[in-house]
């Protein structure tokens, strides 16, 4: 049974959540996932899957000053929460488990091969 | 300078977005577009805009269809229909008045929905339903177009070898009568006819012993399972001997099961082979001309791809083909009437199917709609006038969330809930008052409990009601604006109670309506009871003619009289009530040799007129002195306006050739139906067997006493058969069961229709009383006396019912003067029933509402405006 749902992509989001730290809002999470994983995101996805992320409990938001590029529209920035922080504790563990477990050889003969 | 995204994408961007995330995702893109324009122009920021429009278009983002949370709203209904019982129970009486007026509504509906679905289904138990047909014909006589049921004996026989490839059967019947049944000792009367065999597949009978092939021999017989049982009681039937009607020995071939009360075949207990009625009625096989008498009826069944329509068009002068030169100006024209309109459209005029029975189905179909309607329009005025009880409730709910559509569903739960308990309600009081309708319908209904489609009809048509009687509080309650009615600035205006007058005035056109209806249909049939019957109906009776008694007609009827039990007995061929036999071929001096004539002609003994006691307006009575009166007439003066007798004394009338000379004339004799003027008649003596004997009881015994002792002499003269007997009044009486069912029925509707009015009366009228309170003890106070005070709770009902009045003698005035038209011998709607039917409306109306307006008037002042 799984204790915390968290896709790939909802993952690379609310890491990157975290490295804005407090300046974390759609714009600038577009571009700092862009940036650094080199590939596109399109608004639909990010929106979508902040909106899971804050359903889940995992982040949470509030809204910010208004920029006169945004024509008037606050921004929205996005902080994570005790529960999203656990979720990406596990997400990492489980992770560094699977690496653990992975016998030597086995990465050996791949890259040999 | 500053650049604007294309407009349309934005407007479909805002429009599919969950309200709650346009604002942010708005700025997002807006900021993303404003920096592409600066870095890559307007152009591709353009279309990067509406890509993300596009992409942004998934679900989570898109807006749900409804916007309020989808939450389970159990909890919610449940707090409905609990507060709606505790509304009810806190205004018991109101409650009361509204479920048993719906009860009542509802279950008058029942009933005459089960009526109407009884009547619908008529016939339908056939398996060949769609495919049965009578074979009718019209025919011009007396320059009119009749139609008749009865026709040559030979007719099945020249359909199937003309045109019977479109049929898969055509057979000929005998009429349905009661035939004697004898085995060993005992001695039963049942009702028969005899058929070609096709009839066991025609009416898809079912045989539940014997064989499938029973009328195959001449000499068998079918027994329905009812008469097997009757007959032989526990024996096996099937291969007994029975000796049918004193005359032949017939064997028990099959026992088939009754067939259903609501079908034309249902007093269609035994059957016998058709071989068999033409070997004892010999004389069939040799008439002159087996075309010029109609005395058999024709059934059958049309293949199954042919159309009926088109088949009775084809057959259309299969008579016509086959008769004598001279009987072609009958004009006969065959035609099939499918079994589907045998028993709703069974009225012809002039050759027209006119409807029939199908008149009734609406006028009831119609009534019992109207009914129900009052009763939820009792529902609806006394929950808008209760509504300002309850604007505060809805002004709360309101302020605390509720949108209108909750309010919508809350007061229809409500009238739903009240729905089902009166439905319940009234099944109770339709199983109550089923036998009683029965009675009057002349029916054998029941409710049928255990079909799936009844409760189905029924929880639906209660959804219906609810929703119906809801609809109106439901809308009107639910606008309530919250500021206006918790400030308590809310009034109702004059326009208000506008609808309500409407309603009621609507219930009061209905009732009068249905007053007046029913006053007019007893009218009608009151006259025509009052009609001039020409002779005197006390102490006849009526019984049937055999061979045996026939022959001993004359020592019978010496042996009655000596014993003083009777004043005079008579062969005939018909009863008084009816006509069992018409004749043509007559002729007189300056008759239109083109007029096809026909008239009941009658062949009695000489007693005839003193048995039944007819009036002489000429001439003479029969009589045994003259030896001349074998061939001589009698007429009714109908006869004689028709013919064109001056002085008709002497005059000589031919028939089929032979010369009869005018005796007499007799007033007028009502024959057939009270409603249409008496036909040309006539009577002549004849020695043959007939029909009936007609016998006058001696008025100065009882009844029973004199019943006795015919019987007695009847028994002793003859031994073959059972004797009964049916009293002429009793016979004369049923003529009138159609209309004075109508009027029963009219009048049930009415008295209810009328309860149910007065129940929303009361019930307004106590509303208004209550609201009224303070401004009563005011009015009081200044010196208002309870007159006054009655006056003033009183007028504003009392004109309601005045206006519906008017609405209503309008109405019923060009409806029922049209209804009257359908009879010849018809009484007028005069003006004495419409002010007897505005005058019981206002009366009642003011013991109605002065039952309220009293009890308030009376009311201490001190009382009611103490109270706050």
């Amino acid at each position: 049974m799984k204790k915390y749902q968290l896709g790939e992509f909802e993952e690379i989001v609310i890491l990157t959540v975290g490295v804005l730290y407090k300046d974390a809002y759609g714009v600038s999470i577009k571009k700092e996932i862009e940036e650094r994983l080199s590939r596109n995101v399109s608004m639909g996805a990010l929106h979508t899957a902040l909106k899971r992320l804050e359903s889940k409990g995992y982040i949470k938001s509030f809204d910010g000053e208004i920029t006169e590029d945004r024509a008037g529209r606050p921004r929205k920035y996005f902080q994570i929460t005790a529960l999203g922080k656990k979720a990406m504790e596990y997400s990492r563990s489980t992770r560094d488990d699977l690496w653990k477990s992975i016998p030597k050889v086995a990465l050996d003969v791949k890259m040999v091969g | 300078m500053k650049h604007y995204p294309p407009k349309f994408f934005l407007r479909f961007f805002r429009w599919y977005c969950h309200p709650e995330m346009v604002p942010h995702i708005e700025g997002d893109i807006m900021e993303l577009y404003a920096e592409r324009v600066r870095k890559s122009g307007k152009r591709t920021a353009d279309l990067k805009f509406i890509v993300d429009v596009i992409l942004l278009c998934r679900p989570g983002i898109i807006r749900p269809v409804t916007l309020e949370r989808n939450v389970n709203q159990y909890a919610m209904v449940k707090s409905y229909f609990k507060v709606g019982w505790r509304n009810m129970l806190r205004s018991k009486g109101y409650s009361a008045i509204n479920i048993s007026g719906l009860a009542i509504g509802m279950a008058v509906a029942l009933l005459i929905g089960l009526w109407v679905f009884d009547e619908l289904m008529f016939n339908r138990h056939f398996k060949n339903y769609d495919r049965i047909v009578q074979v009718m014909q019209h025919q011009t006589f007396n320059g009119q177009i009749g139609t008749q049921v009865s026709n040559p004996a030979v007719m099945a026989e020249e359909i199937r070898n003309v045109y019977g490839s479109d049929f898969k059967h055509v057979l000929q019947s005998s009429w349905n009568f009661s035939h004697i049944l004898t085995y060993g000792e005992k001695i039963f009367a049942h009702e028969g006819s005899y058929f070609e065999p096709g009839v066991i597949d025609m009416l898809s009978l079912n045989i539940v012993q014997g064989t499938k092939d029973g009328l195959k021999e001449m000499n068998s017989i079918m027994l329905s399972e009812s008469v097997a049982k009757a007959c032989f009681g526990d024996e096996d039937p099937i291969n007994k001997m029975l000796r049918l009607d004193n005359e032949v020995d017939v064997k028990v071939t099959a026992v088939y099961e009754d067939m259903p009360e609501n079908t034309n075949f249902r007093d269609l207990k035994i059957i016998m082979p058709w071989t068999l009625y033409l070997s004892q009625n010999p004389w069939v096989q040799k008439m002159r001309d087996p075309w010029d008498s109609n005395f058999t009826q024709t059934f059958a069944e049309v293949n199954e791809n042919a159309d009926i329509e088109t088949v009775s068009k084809r057959i259309k002068d299969v008579k016509l083909n086959r008769q004598a030169e001279e009987d072609r100006r009958y004009k006969a024209v065959v035609f099939l009437h499918p079994m589907s309109k045998w028993h709703l459209y069974s009225d012809f005029k002039e050759g027209v199917n006119t409807g029939g029975q199908i008149d009734n189905v609406w006028l009831f179909s119609i009534t019992g709609i109207f009914v129900l309607l009052l009763a939820c329009i009792n529902f609806m005025n006394l929950s808008t006038a209760r509504s300002e009880k309850r604007s505060k409730e809805v002004g709360i709910r309101k302020s605390i969330g509720s949108v209108r559509s909750q309010l919508v569903i809350q007061f229809f739960s409500e009238s739903i809930l009240i729905a089902f308990m009166a439905f319940v309600l009234a099944i109770g009081l339709g199983f109550l008052a089923l036998p009683a309708f029965n009675s009057v319908a002349g029916k054998h209904m029941e409710i049928p409990w255990s079909s799936p489609l009844f409760w189905l009809i029924g929880v639906g048509f209660t959804l219906v009601t609810g929703i119906f009687a809801g609809i109106y509080p439901a809308l009107f309650l639910s606008s309530f604006q919250p500021v206006k009615v918790l400030k308590g600035s809310f009034k109702q205006g004059r326009m208000a109670s506008l609808p309500r007058q409407v309603l009621v005035t609507v219930q009061f056109t209905i009732s009068i309506i249905l007053i007046i209806g029913t006053i007019v249909v007893y009218k009608q049939v009151e006259y025509a009871q009052g009609r001039p019957m020409g002779y005197t109906v006390d102490g006849l009776i009526t019984t049937g003619v055999n061979p045996e008694r026939h022959k001993h007609f004359e020592a019978i009827r010496n042996e009655l009289k000596t014993q003083n039990a009777i004043v005079e007995m008579t062969e005939s061929g018909s009863p008084i009530t009816d006509v069992w036999n018409t004749n043509g071929g007559f002729d007189w001096e300056g008759k239109d040799p083109n007029l096809a004539v026909d008239f009941p002609n009658n062949g009695v003994t000489p007693e005839y007129g003193k048995t039944i006691g007819w009036q002489i307006a000429e001439g003479r009575d029969f009589s045994r002195d003259f030896a001349t009166d074998s061939s001589a007439f009698i007429l009714n003066e109908s006869a004689v306006r028709f013919i064109g007798l001056k002085d008709p004394i002497g005059k000589v009338i031919k028939w089929n050739g032979d010369d009869y000379t005018v005796i007499g004339v007799v007033k007028d004799i009502l024959v057939q139906s009270p409603y249409m003027p008496v036909r040309p008649a006539m009577w002549h003596l004849t020695d043959e067997s007939e029909n009936v004997f007609i016998i006058k009881l001696n008025p100065n015994l009882n009844a029973q006493e004199s019943m006795a002792k015919v019987e007695a002499v009847f028994r002793r003269f003859d031994t073959t058969s059972p004797f009964s007997a049916t009293f002429v009044d009793e016979d004369f009486a049923s003529k009138f069961g159609n209309e004075k069912r109508i009027g029963t029925l009219a009048a049930f509707f009415a008295v209810l229709a009328v309860f149910i009015s007065c129940l929303g009366l009361f019930g307004l009228a106590s509303f208004v009383a209550e609201q009224r309170t303070k401004e009563i003890g005011i009015r009081k106070v200044m010196g208002a006396s309870v007159q006054n005070l009655w006056q003033l709770l009183s007028k504003d009902f009392v004109i309601l019912v005045v206006i519906s009045s008017v609405v209503a003698i309008l109405f019923s005035y060009f409806f029922f003067t049209h209804w009257l038209e359908s009879y010849d011998y018809r009484t007028s709607v005069s003006w004495w029933i419409f002010a007897l039917a505005a005058g019981g409306a206002l009366v009642i109306t003011l013991i109605t509402v002065s039952f309220q307006a009293i009890k308030a008037a009376t009311n201490n002042p001190i009382k009611s405006l103490r109270s706050e």
